[in-house]
Parts: structure tokens; C-alpha cells; sequence
């Protein structure tokens, strides 16, 4: 071996353990907030305040005993519930809705099965608040606003299009073949349904469960606008958390985490297929 | 909230489906129960979104205002006039493409810089991936509280922190303390959600590294291709659809952002977006007439970036199923 091989090896390696350094230093950087915001939530209030900041400060679960009504005797618990109720019951629906649809989408395609998809998609496209107003008159007169139910039907909506691209690319990677085989052996739709479309479906079922809940769980405009004390959900108690009158970051910061939490749980339950349904399928 | 008027454009896409459908065509009671599945998804949508947005474009030409009920009725284009007339909804305009511009631009490059430095193999490299999606991951109310009150608040905030820490290290003058908020709104915004976004641009780029073909890298390699040309001539192109794609959806989230306009800056200092602005006069201003105008103005707009963004999904699509 030649004494240039040998540092142009030399050097290689050393470019890859730059990059390697690069790639943390990018990870750490936009970890940084983050990490910022979960260690700010253990300082006290006034720990958390000072300038510059007080990076070794003791921790104190103060701040979550505030977020959890210690101080103020306001529970979050309501807004929790009602999070909650709206993105699973909004994600059950849109699973009713959405595996029957990409069915008819991908296995026993409909004629003219991509417009249908068109549809979908542009629905998306178009900013909610355009539709906004007649919403909040029509809740008004049907008596439903602040009620967490029309959160539901809205966040069904706002969930659907997404979920039935997603589930298309899903149930497309089903093996045409074995289909075919399974109904020349004379296999009834339900057989075929629950022996060789679930199980291999089923993984992206899942990631398109978790995704729907996500967006749910973090939607802030319609739930500002159309939810009051009853049915106000998470984000809205979260900008709601804020107080005018002395030190609050650390509380703030606490609330921040516990309402992230559920989005943090399912986006890493989800990682694996995140990208593919982040790009409606289209990104295996 | 569609119209319709954009869906009927990209069709005949696959090939693969039309003996299918020629053959549910052939039998009319086979295509209602191919249809039946996708009926109730397909009448929901249309009622839920379609509808209310047939309820905007009536309002908006009706004078309509909740705080005056007695002069209601119709009212022509003068809350067209009226919503092109207010300086606020053009300079909304302005602040939306701005803001969705910087923010998709900035995030994809740093997407994409920081997928080419994950697409190589290094001691952590999981642990890294994971830091990196957690700020996707955060409840963007919550991410905007973050940014506000813990980083740019001027006097206890990360930012002013560490530059008081800094200038302590050297034992120099006091050190400067600007204004985030105040000095650059507009800019805070859109790092916040640079911040939230950047993961979500970095994901569709390396999916779309790693479906390069190796083995044309390999050869090229061994045919003595830089790192550069490798770049420029292999992997740029093939990653080019995914760029794409990344922009399309980044836009489509990023034109409607409200919680971080909302919270950060409440719309002040010339941040308020069209999302914001049409929030503002329905929910402030409580003129219902002007507000659905401004909505429709909305969809307009949002029409000219879609009819481009879906053809753009379309060819994707063609690709996929050829």
C-alpha cells in the first residue's frame, strides 16, 4: 500500500467522524428547546426566571403540581377528558370511515378511483377557516356550541382525507395474486378480509390511528372558536395557562410537557411508518 | 373546505385499475357495491366540508354584521371591495407567503443537510434520529408557549441568558438584551416553526435517500465519481420528487398555521396571516359578511397553490403505479 492511499484513508476517516460530529451537533441543537422546556418544568419559579439561567438549579415537581391545580384549585383534568374524547372518538371514526373507503380504493377499485382520491386530497388543501363561519352559525342554531362532539365531527373531517391516502397505500401492498387465489378457492369476503387483508394492513392501520390522534389531539383553531368552558380542550387551556401576575414559566413549561406527552407516546409508537403516512403513501 | 372545481383535473393515472372498472361498468349492480364502501367517507366529506363552504359564499355576499342584526340582507360585492380595501388583509397576504415561504425553504434545507449527514452510519446515529423528531412532536401550542416565555422573553428568556452568560465569560460591557418579539417578530414566528418543521422535511428526505439504488452509487464510485458529482448527478435527481413532495405538504400545513401566529404574537407587529386575520374579523370583529369574503379570498388563493401542488402529487402517483 501506497503512503497516499494510507492518508487518503487517513483522511476519509476523519471527514466521516466530522460528519458523525456534524449529525450530533444537529441533533443536539434542535433537541436544545426541548430540553430546555422539560428542564425549566422541574425548576422553581423563581429558578426558572433568573438571567442568565440557572442551568444546575435543585428541581422541584412544583411546576406540575401547579399545572395539576395545586395553586389555583383549576383542574386540567376537564380539558384533558375532552382532548381525549375528541381524538379517539374522532380517530374511531375516521377508521369506520376511512378502511371501508380505501378499500373501495385500492383492492375493489371504484371507476374513476383517482378522482376519488382528488377529492380527498383537495379537501385538505382548502384552509379550514374558510368553512368556519357557517360551522360555528349552524353549531349556534343547533344548539352545539361548546360541545365536544362537533370537535369529533370536525376533526373526522379534517382526519379523513389523510387517513384514506394513507390506507390506500396501506391495503395497495396487499398481493394482488394471493387475493386472487384466496376467492378462486372460493374464500367469502370476510375470510379474506380477516385472513389476508388485516394482517397485512394492519401495522398501517395502526400508524394512521396514531397520526389522526396527533393531529387531533394538537388542533387549536376550531376548539378556540367553537369550544367554550364545557368541552375546551388542551391546547385551548394551555394558551389559556398564561397569567398576567407573576412568575409562571416554570408551570408553563410543566403544562407544555404534560400536554405533549400523548403526541410524544404515539409519534414514537408510530416512528416507523410516520414518514409514510406523513406523505399520504406516498413515501414507502 | 374545497370546491370542487380543482378534483376533476388529474385523472387517468393507473393503468392497473381499468380492466376492474371496465368490468364493474359491464354489470351496474357489481359498481353500487363497489361503490357502497366508499359511499359513507365520500357523503361525509361533502357535507362536512363541502357545504359549509357553499354557507361562506352566500354570507359573503350578504351585510351581515352579529354586533348590528337589524341591517341584515344582501350586499352585493361590498365586502369584497371592503376586504380589498383593508390594508390589514393585503399586508395578511403579504405575512402568509413570507411567512410560508422562509419557513418551507429554510426547513427543507436544513432537512435536507441534516438527512444527508443521518444517511451515514456513525456511533448513536438512532439516538440522534430520535432528538431530532422529538420537536415535530410537540403540541405546536405548546411549542409556541416554549418559544415565546422560555427562549425570547427579553429578560429571563434562553436567548438573552446566553448572552449574558457569554459576555460574563469575558467580563466585558453589559451584554445586549434586545427584543425578540418587538425587533423581529415576523422572524421569531417563523423560527418557531422552522424548529417544528424541519424533522418533518428531514424524514421525507431520508426515506428518499435510502431508496436510492445503491449499486449505481457503487459504480459510480468505482468509476472515480467526487462525493460532489455523486451528489449532483445521482443523488439530487433522484431526491428531487421528494424536495417536491416535501414543499407541497410543508406549504399545505404551513399556509393555514394559527397557533403559533396565535400565541406568539396574538397577529401584532405584522404577523397576523390570512388564518389569523379571518379568525380576527369573525371572532373580534364579529362581521360575519366581510370575514366569509375574506374567506373565499382564502380559497382563492389556496385553489392557485393546490391546482399546482396536486399535479405535482399526481405525477408522483403516475410514477408509483406505472
Amino acid at each position: 500500500m501506497t503512503a497516499a492511499a494510507v492518508s487518503s484513508r487517513a483522511s476519509a476517516r476523519r471527514n466521516s467522524a466530522l460528519l458523525g460530529l456534524l449529525a450530533w451537533l444537529g441533533g443536539v441543537l434542535f433537541f436544545l428547546p426541548f430540553a430546555w422546556m422539560v428542564l425549566t418544568s422541574l425548576h422553581s419559579e423563581p429558578a426558572a426566571a433568573t438571567n442568565p439561567p440557572s442551568v444546575g438549579a435543585g428541581l422541584t415537581l412544583q411546576g406540575y403540581r401547579e399545572f395539576f391545580g395545586a395553586g389555583s384549585g383549576v383542574s386540567p383534568w376537564p380539558p384533558l377528558i375532552n382532548s381525549l374524547t375528541a381524538s379517539v372518538a374522532s380517530t374511531l371514526l375516521v377508521l369506520l370511515l376511512s378502511v371501508p373507503a380505501a378499500y373501495a380504493l385500492s383492492i375493489r377499485p371504484v371507476r374513476k378511483w383517482t378522482d376519488v382520491m382528488f377529492f380527498f386530497l383537495s379537501t385538505k388543501m382548502l384552509p379550514a377557516v374558510a368553512g368556519l363561519l357557517p360551522i360555528y352559525l349552524i353549531a349556534q342554531n343547533a344548539g352545539m356550541l361548546d360541545d365536544i362532539w362537533l370537535l369529533v365531527i370536525l376533526y373526522t373531517s379534517m382526519n379523513l382525507p389523510i387517513a384514506v391516502w394513507m390506507m390506500r397505500s396501506f391495503l395497495a401492498e396487499v398481493p394482488k395474486e394471493i387475493l386472487e387465489a384466496a376467492s378462486i378457492d372460493g374464500a367469502g369476503l370476510p375470510t379474506v378480509l380477516l385472513r389476508i387483508v388485516a394482517p397485512v394492513a394492519m401495522p398501517g392501520i395502526a400508524a394512521t390511528a396514531l397520526i389522526s390522534f396527533i393531529f387531533s389531539w394538537n388542533e387549536l383553531l376550531f376548539a378556540r372558536v367553537l369550544t367554550g368552558v364545557v368541552a375546551g380542550t388542551a391546547p385551548v387551556f394551555l394558551t389559556g395557562f398564561v397569567t398576567s401576575q407573576g412568575l409562571f414559566l416554570a408551570k408553563v413549561c410543566a403544562a407544555a410537557v404534560c400536554v405533549s406527552v400523548p403526541v410524544l407516546v404515539a409519534g414514537f409508537a408510530a416512528q416507523d411508518k410516520l414518514v409514510q403516512g406523513l406523505s399520504l403513501g406516498a413515501v414507502k | 373546505m374545497s370546491t370542487t372545481s380543482i378534483t376533476g383535473r388529474p385523472s387517468r393515472v393507473s393503468r392497473s385499475a381499468e380492466p376492474g372498472a371496465r368490468r364493474a361498468a359491464g354489470r351496474p349492480r357489481g359498481a353500487w357495491s363497489r361503490r357502497a364502501p366508499l359511499l359513507p367517507a365520500l357523503v361525509f366529506m361533502i357535507v362536512v366540508t363541502q357545504l359549509p363552504f357553499v354557507g361562506t359564499l352566500v354570507i359573503s355576499f350578504m351585510r351581515w354584521n352579529a354586533l348590528d342584526p337589524g341591517n341584515r340582507g344582501f350586499g352585493g360585492l361590498s365586502n369584497y371591495k371592503a376586504a380589498f380595501d383593508d390594508p390589514a388583509l393585503r399586508s395578511s397576504i403579504e405575512t402568509t407567503v413570507l411567512l410560508t415561504a422562509a419557513v418551507v425553504l429554510v426547513s427543507l434545507l436544513l432537512g435536507l443537510v441534516l438527512a444527508l449527514l443521518l444517511d451515514r452510519r456513525f456511533r448513536g446515529r438512532g439516538i440522534v434520529r430520535t432528538m431530532l423528531i422529538t420537536p415535530f412532536l410537540v403540541v405546536p401550542a405548546a411549542s409556541a408557549l416554549l418559544w415565546k416565555h422560555a427562549i425570547y422573553n427579553a429578560s429571563y428568556g434562553l436567548l438573552n441568558g446566553t448572552l449574558t452568560w457569554l459576555w460574563s465569560l469575558f467580563g466585558s460591557a453589559p451584554a445586549p438584551q434586545p427584543d425578540w418579539l418587538s425587533n423581529t417578530p415576523l422572524i421569531a414566528v417563523e423560527i418557531s416553526l422552522i424548529w417544528q418543521w424541519t424533522p418533518f422535511m428531514m424524514l421525507i428526505l431520508l426515506a428518499g435517500l435510502q431508496s436510492r439504488p445503491m449499486d449505481v452509487v457503487e459504480a459510480a464510485r468505482v468509476d472515480g465519481a467526487s462525493t460532489w458529482q455523486v451528489f449532483r448527478y445521482l443523488t439530487f435527481p433522484h431526491l428531487r420528487r421528494y424536495l417536491e413532495l416535501a414543499a407541497l405538504l410543508g406549504s399545505i400545513y404551513v399556509v393555514q398555521n394559527f397557533d403559533a401566529v396565535f400565541t406568539i404574537t396574538s397577529g401584532g407587529l405584522g404577523t397576523a396571516n390570512l388564518p389569523y386575520t379571518v379568525y380576527q374579523t369573525f371572532y373580534q370583529g364579529h362581521d360575519y359578511g366581510q370575514a366569509s369574503a375574506e374567506g373565499v379570498l382564502v380559497v382563492i388563493c389556496t385553489i392557485l397553490l393546490a391546482t399546482f401542488a396536486l399535479r405535482t402529487v399526481s405525477s408522483l402517483f403516475r410514477e408509483e403505479s406505472s
